[in-house]
């Protein structure tokens, strides 16, 4: 009973917040938003017994993801400098896609026959702990994929330090008015 | 005890909202937003599935998914600020034409 009525609960806000997040025209607001669907979607992981992803989904989604879009919106400008062109010319077109998109999915939906059950019942999680079973799973079975993962980070700690880096351009540094770009330019012309 | 296919469902709307805000925004920054929402919609999928199959395949492959959407996070906000940079770079002249 109370399973179901915390499912419910946690659909509906989910629900709510993505619909907010892509509808409300200032950008922190929306992120504040999405932060919320992401808690609600870290109860769905606690009802589906994976503590550990919960966990990890406050932590890694909701604690740097969300923070780093946070801390992005904040430096730059967004409302006037980055639009890009839409890849559907109009916004009914796009919502009608989704809309489109939707019903096929759930139209296909009822056909979906499940496959093969493992070996990790609920119970035996229960017994040994989720952490300790999905470590035994990813340290075994996927090694060499958690390796590529790291790998993963790697490239784009690298990535991002390369794209964040100021291009330097020194004949539009006059007009310039980054803090950072003002401080190179006095060191470079005292 | 709540079925598999009401899991799938909430995670297909879901993801039809990341796609929704992914083709009508038009801001750069909310696009990422919108395939985050996606990629948690995927992940949402692949637990549930795991939870009811008794397999821990599918909450392994969540663990990497949250590896790589860290990294895309990363990278693609470091090309908005890239992107920023370059633009104010070049269009210096358009910040007289920005209205209060």
């Amino acid at each position: 009973m109370f399973t179901t009525f915390f499912f419910w609960y946690c659909a509906l806000v989910i629900l709510g917040c993505g619909l907010l997040a892509i509808s409300l025209r200032n950008p922190v607001h929306s992120v504040l938003s999405v932060l919320v669907l992401f808690f609600h979607l870290a109860g769905l992981y606690l009802l589906l017994q994976a503590e550990f992803l919960a966990a990890v989904q406050v932590i890694v989604y909701a604690g740097a993801i969300l923070v780093l879009y946070l801390f992005v919106l904040f430096l730059i400008n967004l409302k006037e400098e980055l639009k890009l062109d839409a890849f559907v010319p109009g916004v009914k077109l796009g919502r009608g896609i989704a809309v489109g998109l939707f019903v096929l999915l759930l139209w296909a939906l009822p056909s979906f026959t499940a496959g093969q059950h493992g070996q990790w019942t609920s119970k035996l999680i229960e017994e040994n702990g989720h952490v300790q079973t999905l470590g035994l799973e990813i340290f075994t079975q996927y090694l060499l994929p958690f390796e590529i993962a790291g790998v993963i980070l790697l490239m784009a700690l690298i990535g991002g330090l390369v794209l964040a880096a100021k291009i330097d351009r020194p004949a539009d540094n006059k007009t310039a008015s980054v803090p950072e770009a003002s401080g190179q330019q006095m060191e470079k012309h005292p | 005890m709540i079925s598999l296919h009401w899991y799938m469902g909430l995670a297909a709307a879901l993801f039809c909202i990341g796609v929704c805000g992914f083709l009508t925004r038009r801001n750069f920054i909310m696009m990422l937003l919108s395939a985050e929402l996606m990629l948690n919609a995927v992940n949402l999928n692949l637990v549930a599935m795991s939870h009811y199959l008794e397999s821990l395949r599918g909450q392994a492959f969540t663990f990497f998914i949250i590896t790589v959407a860290a990294a895309e996070a990363a990278v693609g906000l470091g090309i908005a600020i890239a992107l920023y940079q370059h633009r104010r770079n070049v269009h210096t002249d358009s910040f007289t034409e920005l209205k209060g």
